[in-house]
Formats: C-alpha cells, sequence, structure tokens
C-alpha cells in the first residue's frame, strides 16, 4: 500500500490539483477547510471560474438568435461545450447531447418524452434499491400517468446489486431499465455495461444515472451501449444549474419535445409548429449559457489531468479513510461493496450523525450526513441516517487524517 | 469551540442519554413529526383533560438537539392549557430563531437550548418536537379528531 502510494503521487500531484482550487484555501470557524462533500457538489477549479467570468466579459449574447458578433461568440462557446461534452462521453456524434438543467432534470425528460410517449398499463420500469430519489420519483409519475408498474432490484448486505434478482426480473414486460452508474449513498460502482446487455436482451431501454460517476470514471456511452446517459456539471467540477443528457441518436429524434418555447422549433403557426431538429428540439428557451461554457471548462480541466493516475490517487485516499474510520471504536461502515469509488458512509454507535456534523464542522471537516436523497438504501440496513465523506481528486490522506480527528472529538463528547 | 460547548451543553448531553417522558401514552392524541432532511422521526403523545395537558410524551430516534428538545419540552407541557401551549411554542421558536441577544422571554430549563440559534442548520432539530405539538394541540381544541 505505501509503496502503490508512492508511485501514485509520482504520476499524480495531488498539491498542485489542490492549488487549482481557490476555495480550498478557505478558513471555516477559524480552521483550514477540508473539504468531504463533493459527491454533493464539487468544488470549482479557477479555470471555470474564470471561463464563465469571461463569457459574461467578453461573449455574453443570446445564442442561435441574432446575427451580431457577440451572439456567434456566444454560439461558438456553447456549441463548442457541446462538442467537448460529446468527447467526454466519447458520444458518436454532438447531436446526441442535450444540455439539462442537470442529472434530475435530464432524468425528468426521458421520463416524461420517452416514458409517457411510449410506456403502456403493466409496462414495467425497473429501478433499483440504491437509487438517488432524483431516480425515483420521474418515474413513479410517470408510471402513475400512463399505467405502468414499478419494479426494483434488491442489494445485498454490502450494498451491491443483486443480480440474480436483477435477471429474474427483467421480462419482456420490462421497458425501461433505470440505475446509477455509481451510488451517491454507498459508493458501490455498479456493472452497468453487463446489466445494460441483459436489459437489451429482453428488449428493455436503459438510463444510466451518471451524476456520481462522471468525476470519478472514465466513461464511454459506445462502450457501455446505453440509450441514455445522464449527469450533472456540478458534481464534476463544472457550475451548478446544468448537465448533459446523452441519448441514443434514433430514440432522441422518435421523442416527442419535453418543454415548449423558442429555439426548440423550426416553425411556429397557430395552426401548427414543426419541431426544430435534435438536440435543440429539447432544449427550450434561454439555456444556462454561462453555465453550459462553465461545464466546457470543467470538461478542458479534466482532459488536461491523467484521470486513471487521478482514480488511482482518490482510490488510494478512500482505501486510507476506509481503513482509517475502521479503528474508531463504534464506528461502522455502511456499504462495503467490492467496487466503490468517492464514498464512505459510517455510522457511529451513541452519536447522531446531525450531531457529529456539527462538531466536525466546527473543526473545519465538512461531511454531509443525513439519508442523502436515497432514503430506500437507509431502511434498507435500518438507518435513518449516516454520515458521508466523500472525495473528490484534490482530498489528501491529510484530509481523512482531521476527519478522524474530528470524529475522535465527536466521541469524547459523546460517548 | 466555545459555541459548540454553548450548544452540547452537559444538561442537553443528559437528555439525549436519558430523555424524559420516552414512551407511549395508551389513547392519547397521536401526532407524528418528521424531519426530510435528516429522516428522524417522532411521535408525540398528547393527553388533555379539563382543557389541560394531563401528560405528554414521545417516542422516535434523532439527534441529541432534538431529542433534549422534545424531553425538555414533555416537562414543560405538563399542566398547561392548549392556548398556552402554543404561547410557549411562539416564546421557544423567538428564543432559538432570533439573530440578537436581546431579552427573550425567561424559559427556565428551556433556555439550554438558545445556543442554538448559532446553528442555524440545527433549528429545525429544535423545533420538530414543537411543530409537532402545536399541531397536535391544534387538532385536540379545534376538532376532536384524532390525527392518527
Amino acid at each position: 500500500m505505501a509503496i502503490g502510494t508512492s508511485s501514485v503521487q509520482a504520476a499524480f500531484d495531488v498539491a498542485k490539483i489542490r492549488a487549482d482550487f481557490p476555495i480550498l484555501a478557505e478558513r471555516v470557524h477559524g480552521q483550514p477547510l477540508v473539504y468531504l462533500d463533493s459527491a454533493n457538489t464539487s468544488q470549482k477549479p479557477e479555470s471555470v471560474l474564470k471561463a464563465m467570468d469571461d463569457y459574461y466579459r467578453h461573449a455574453n449574447a443570446n445564442i442561435h438568435r441574432a446575427t451580431h458578433l457577440l451572439s456567434e461568440r456566444a454560439t461558438a462557446l456553447y456549441e463548442g461545450s457541446r462538442a467537448k461534452a460529446a468527447a467526454f462521453l466519447n458520444a458518436p456524434d454532438k447531436r446526441t447531447i442535450v444540455f439539462t438543467k442537470g442529472t434530475t432534470d435530464g432524468i425528468n425528460l426521458v421520463a416524461q418524452s420517452y416514458g409517457r410517449s411510449t410506456l403502456k398499463p403493466g409496462d414495467e420500469i425497473l429501478l433499483t434499491w440504491l437509487e438517488h430519489h432524483s431516480n425515483i420519483v420521474p418515474w413513479q409519475l410517470v408510471a402513475e400517468q400512463t399505467g405502468a408498474v414499478i419494479k426494483v432490484v434488491p442489494i445485498n448486505d454490502a450494498g451491491e446489486l443483486d443480480q440474480g434478482e436483477f435477471a429474474a426480473l427483467l421480462s419482456p414486460r420490462t421497458k425501461i431499465v433505470a440505475m446509477g452508474h455509481v451510488s451517491n449513498a454507498l459508493g458501490t460502482i455498479n456493472p452497468v455495461a453487463d446489466m445494460i446487455a441483459r436489459a437489451h436482451a429482453v428488449g428493455a431501454v436503459v438510463l444510466v444515472d451518471g451524476a456520481q460517476a462522471a468525476p470519478h470514471l472514465v466513461i464511454d456511452v459506445q462502450a457501455l451501449d446505453c440509450d441514455f446517459y445522464v449527469l450533472s456539471s456540478h458534481k464534476m467540477f463544472g457550475p451548478t444549474g446544468t448537465g448533459v443528457l446523452y441519448g441514443r441518436a434514433s430514440l432522441l429524434e422518435a421523442m416527442p419535445p419535453y418543454q415548449g418555447g423558442g429555439d426548440m422549433i423550426a416553425s411556429v403557426t397557430f395552426e401548427r409548429t414543426l419541431y426544430n431538429q435534435v438536440p435543440y428540439k429539447f432544449e427550450a428557451g434561454t439555456p444556462n449559457m454561462a453555465g453550459v461554457v462553465g461545464l466546457g471548462a470543467a470538461i478542458d480541466y479534466l482532459a488536461g489531468i491523467d484521470r486513471e493516475a487521478a482514480l488511482a490517487h482518490e482510490d488510494a485516499v478512500l482505501e486510507y479513510a476506509t481503513a482509517q474510520v475502521r479503528q474508531i471504536p463504534g464506528a461502522r461502515i455502511v456499504g462495503e461493496a467490492r467496487h466503490k469509488t468517492g464514498v464512505l458512509s459510517f455510522v457511529l454507535d451513541g452519536v447522531h450523525p446531525h450531531d457529529a456534523g456539527t462538531i466536525l464542522d466546527q473543526q473545519g471537516v465538512a461531511v454531509r450526513t443525513g439519508q442523502h436523497c436515497a432514503q430506500p438504501v437507509m431502511d434498507r440496513f435500518g438507518i435513518a441516517a449516516t454520515i458521508r465523506a466523500s472525495l473528490g481528486i484534490y482530498n489528501t490522506r491529510e484530509d481523512i487524517d482531521a476527519l478522524v480527528r474530528g470524529l475522535h472529538k465527536v466521541r469524547e463528547l459523546f460517548v | 469551540m466555545s459555541e459548540l460547548s454553548e450548544l452540547y451543553q452537559e444538561v442537553i448531553l443528559d437528555h439525549n442519554r436519558r430523555p424524559h417522558n420516552f414512551r407511549a401514552i395508551e389513547g392519547a392524541t397521536k401526532q407524528e413529526g418528521y424531519n426530510p432532511l435528516c429522516g428522524d422521526r417522532l411521535t408525540l403523545y398528547v393527553a388533555m383533560e379539563g382543557g389541560v395537558i394531563k401528560d405528554v410524551a414521545f417516542q422516535g430516534s434523532g439527534c441529541a438537539i432534538s431529542k433534549a428538545s422534545a424531553s425538555l419540552m414533555t416537562d414543560a407541557l405538563k399542566g398547561k392549557t392548549a392556548d398556552e401551549a402554543r404561547a410557549l411554542f411562539d416564546q421557544f421558536h423567538a428564543m432559538i430563531t432570533s439573530d440578537h441577544d436581546g431579552p427573550t422571554a425567561d424559559l427556565g430549563k428551556l433556555s439550554v437550548l438558545a445556543g442554538v440559534r448559532e446553528f442555524p442548520t440545527r433549528i429545525k432539530c429544535a423545533s420538530l418536537a414543537w411543530h409537532t405539538m402545536k399541531a397536535a394541540v391544534a387538532s385536540e381544541t379545534d376538532a376532536p379528531v384524532s390525527t392518527e
């Protein structure tokens, strides 16, 4: 482990990465900030902040609408981000990239457009027990509207999907499978490529929620062969309020619009409106242009680092954190999947996570405590909440040491 | 760390470890309280007799702040009328949300929770039991309907 870590450090300079993120120099409650809440939202590098600032200073105008120079600049930047997003996901064509408000918006778009127009009473939507509420509730809404039925793949005690049950639940009635790539509550990496192949074998269409995967894993939608892949900019070092939906071109073309408005039309008369081509058909109204430009800068940032080395660094920090937290008396880790990334969820005997969160915060350590928008996961483990330390590329062993010192302080007060 | 020791006073930690009136009351008005932010759940039992709270108790899981607040609240409510309970709700709410140290009503033992006002993210924890009580007492006086 020590030898592995030193070779990783040679390939990946975390101090250099940290210097790219201005907020990491912040002090909270008089202490240096230890940010362990990146699964909630990630911090942003200087290059993203600058890209958005530059956009407003030098390029701001409405896209696709005007003949003047600023509109040309804004359009070029916006469409440039689309090409970057296509490359980031290895999508076959930039037409398959739809900009959204974020993962939640992307899932709602697919549920309301694809789901609502294709689902029939008795059709099945297959979800998993690991899902974030945003990959549950949109499907419940469309199930109510169409008479479709929701089925759920259970998980084992380690927090891994039960593949036998998944196979048993798949049938010709299964029309949509919607699953997370990485669990936000537990960090489990699901074997999505294999699951997609099995879902396709029964004719189902598959949506992958990549919100938690995008900041950690290299994503290739063609290798995965998924039908839809959704992510949020703000989890992957970009700004809030924007995200990406990748959709298979043939599906996007056949789908009805999600929202009506400007830019999504080819021609409008009161008798008949013709819709624009994909992806514009799904981008009604003036979009979050500065946000999309910021997302493009975040993708550039990730493209400029050695992603494999970054992941090896994060894995080493997660492994270290797991070992350190395990040594704390009364600590119990929730979610011990063989393949995990970025997340350490745990409980402390005799201490409610909320109290731990406040005491950690006073020492500068930012974690999330609660149910993590994943109430079914909490119910499955018979707990109301966990303490979740989640990692970004900028976290270090020193951050984990600060967490552990903080947890000892929590125990002093409570146990 | 002084704000922290102000929040987690020994009295609060004691009520967290050994909450008072932590039980169910057979036949009493029963009201559920839920904080979706943290997943905490609380069931409050209020037994009225002759317009007065004769007995009040709670069950559920929660953080130290929410448990101590519920425990102290149940101690404070016994013998109060619905109107007095509502007035106490208002005074308590003012104490934990006011952003200045100006004079607030002397709430006796309840004033150990005043430190919560320095922790905006924890005000919901301290007020969960109180909002639940307000709903329970309202249903008791407005109409004789169980909220179960």
